[in-house]
């Protein structure tokens, strides 16, 4: 009996207390109750990889690499291929980037670089409001709004003068590519402004301040000192919208026509991954159905980690060398 | 060159005031009582509303804030308070990659993980999968606020005896509270319009779902089904939808930027 008065006087170094000394104080409960959701956070992801990788293997057994490379998906037959969404996913974010990226970057300059402080935050605060508009009332827009002005008044003239390109060939009836890649331009611009903001304005004061004392315009230090020194964080912002517009659903199926068509034409309709899955996963039948649609889910998993990941390595090291 | 970049930002903004103003005006116009009020009329019926999309909303974002609020709450206090080096950089890699899955794919899990054992669809199906969507940002708002209060309240506290446990429940985490609170409406006001994880596990209904394992209408994925449905009547009807989620995601987030801009976090951004 004497050891434990002893053991108890000695404070313990990061040795064995009893349980219910370590208990007593609440402390370590509180740190055990912590601890296991951080690992049941942990384990969600593993399980959501894992279900996703073991409820596809029927069609992986069955097509294997065939799956992404073929081009016919018919589900009454039971031959499932799935380029034509790898291609409309593709297709529909490129586009939205080409637009957006422009747009973005401008935007991000004036905000960081010209506008008043209290200007900039007015607007970098209405443009996160942007951000927060549902996917849904995007698409809402996108079919009522954005499909028949583009039918109406930009398309016919656009064909009229570039009619003689491939990507602007064949019928157009208005849910297409290139509605899709216009309303995920729009979607993913608040993404771009906001990411490629911050990073500018990490950009160190000297470096502004030295190229201006040389004797540089405004537009020459912007150009050609302050872009320079954000570009790999900028670049990064353009990832980390690519990975939004990939992932991108419902705004893309309500205005991107769900046909699976591979076409050079950005006028004719289409599919995207993300919009199969949306479409018919509810009413898939037979187990090599839904575990194709599963293999979707898991490419499109992949390819969003992927550039999750690039965007998050970019942004890192500039906001780190800036800081 | 540099005016052309304020164009482009005028523009952006632009975008905005129409999609506000449009919605506005066509869906304020198409709103009455009977959409506060009424079921969905059966198709080809004009009239009705969507009370059970209203009410089911409701219900499918309370159970997914019973579940994601408090794992990233405290995952979060983990983070900021307790993290060892190598778990917490696995914890907010896992967090960080669980931010950038595609909505839809979360659905597919949820739909994995409690549909297909229990052989339909219901309103549990739809809360787990809005409540994993709420977990990463729950972590990072909690662990970001958390960091954002001095260490001298800490230190302060420990002072005067309280354990560790004691001092981040009554002294750090009622100093973080409004952030925290604004936070979390935040990313409540994110998954409300959540419509892809819906499709396949809540589903929908036309009538009132009773309990929690039915399937259940909401808001989101009525607008949806009823802008791809050809009848005219249901278009107006998902403009007035529209109308009524976005003035609810835009209310909640103009309160909840508000509170944190003025809250002594901002002064660290």
């Amino acid at each position: 009996m004497a050891s434990t008065v002893v053991t108890a006087d000695i404070p313990p170094r990061g040795g064995v207390r009893s349980l219910y000394a370590r208990l007593r104080g609440g402390d370590e409960i509180a740190y055990l109750i912590t601890i296991i959701c951080a690992v049941t956070i942990f384990l969600v992801v593993a399980l959501l990889v894992w279900q996703l990788w073991a409820n596809s293997q029927p069609t992986v057994k069955t097509f294997g690499w065939h799956f992404i490379l073929s081009s016919r998906w018919d589900p009454n037959a039971g031959v499932f291929g799935a380029l034509p969404f790898i291609y409309g996913t593709c297709v529909t974010s490129f586009l939205a980037l080409l637009i957006a990226i422009p747009l973005g970057v401008a935007a991000a300059v004036f905000l960081a670089e010209m506008a008043p402080p209290k200007l900039s935050g007015l607007l970098t605060f209405l443009i996160e409001l942007l951000a927060a508009v549902p996917s849904v009332i995007y698409g809402l827009l996108g079919i009522f709004i954005l499909v028949p002005v583009i039918r109406n008044y930009i398309v016919p003239p656009l064909v009229g003068t570039f009619g003689f390109l491939p990507i602007f060939k064949g019928s157009f009836y208005g849910v297409s590519f290139l509605s899709a890649g216009l309303v995920l331009a729009v979607m993913v611009v608040p993404f771009i402004i906001s990411v490629s903001r911050e990073i500018l304005l990490a950009v160190p004061t000297d470096q502004r301040e030295a190229a201006l004392a040389l004797g540089a315009t405004k537009w020459e230090t912007t150009w050609d000192v302050v872009i320079p020194n954000a570009l790999t964080g900028i670049i990064g912002s353009v990832f980390l919208a690519l990975a939004r517009a990939l992932g991108e659903t419902m705004a893309v199926t309500m205005v991107i026509g769900n046909t699976p068509t591979i076409s050079a034409s950005l006028l004719s309709p289409g599919y995207s991954i993300a919009a199969v899955i949306a479409n018919e996963f509810a009413e898939a039948s037979g187990d090599l159905y839904v575990s194709s649609l599963i293999l979707l889910g898991l490419v499109l998993f992949g390819l969003t980690i992927v550039i999750n990941g690039i965007a998050r390595i970019l942004i890192l090291t500039t906001t780190q060398r800036g800081g | 060159m540099l005016s052309l970049s304020g164009v482009c930002t005028v523009f952006i903004i632009g975008i905005l005031f129409f999609i506000l103003g449009y919605l506005l005006f066509h869906g304020a116009k198409s709103l009455d009582w009977n959409f506060f009020t009424k079921l969905p009329k059966p198709s080809g019926e004009t009239g009705g509303g969507m009370a059970n999309a209203i009410v089911g909303s409701g219900k499918v974002i309370l159970l997914a804030t019973c579940i994601g609020v408090p794992i990233g709450f405290l995952a979060g206090v983990y983070l900021a308070e307790y993290s060892g080096k190598v778990f917490a950089f696995v914890i907010r890699y896992t967090v960080d990659l669980l931010n950038g899955v595609p909505s839809i794919v979360i659905g597919i899990f949820a739909y994995a993980m409690v549909v297909k054992p229990m052989r339909h669809f219901s309103t549990l199906a739809g809360g787990v999968a809005l409540g994993i969507m709420m977990i990463p940002i729950a972590v990072r708002t909690t662990e970001e606020f958390l960091r954002a209060v001095p260490v001298s309240m800490r230190e302060g506290a420990m002072a005067l005896g309280a354990t560790k446990a004691k001092t981040i429940f009554t002294v750090v985490v009622p100093a973080a509270i409004s952030g925290l609170t604004s936070g979390m409406m935040l990313n409540l006001a994110r998954v409300a319009g959540e419509t892809a994880p819906l499709l396949f596990t809540a589903l929908g209904n036309m009538f009132w779902s009773r309990g929690w394992l039915e399937p259940i209408a909401t808001l989101p994925v009525m607008i949806y089904n009823y802008a791809i449905s050809p009848e005219e009547d249901l278009h107006q009807q998902a403009w007035a939808a529209g109308f009524v989620l976005l003035t609810l995601v835009l209310m909640i987030n103009v309160t909840a930027r508000m509170v944190i801009s003025r809250g002594p976090a901002a002064s660290r951004r």
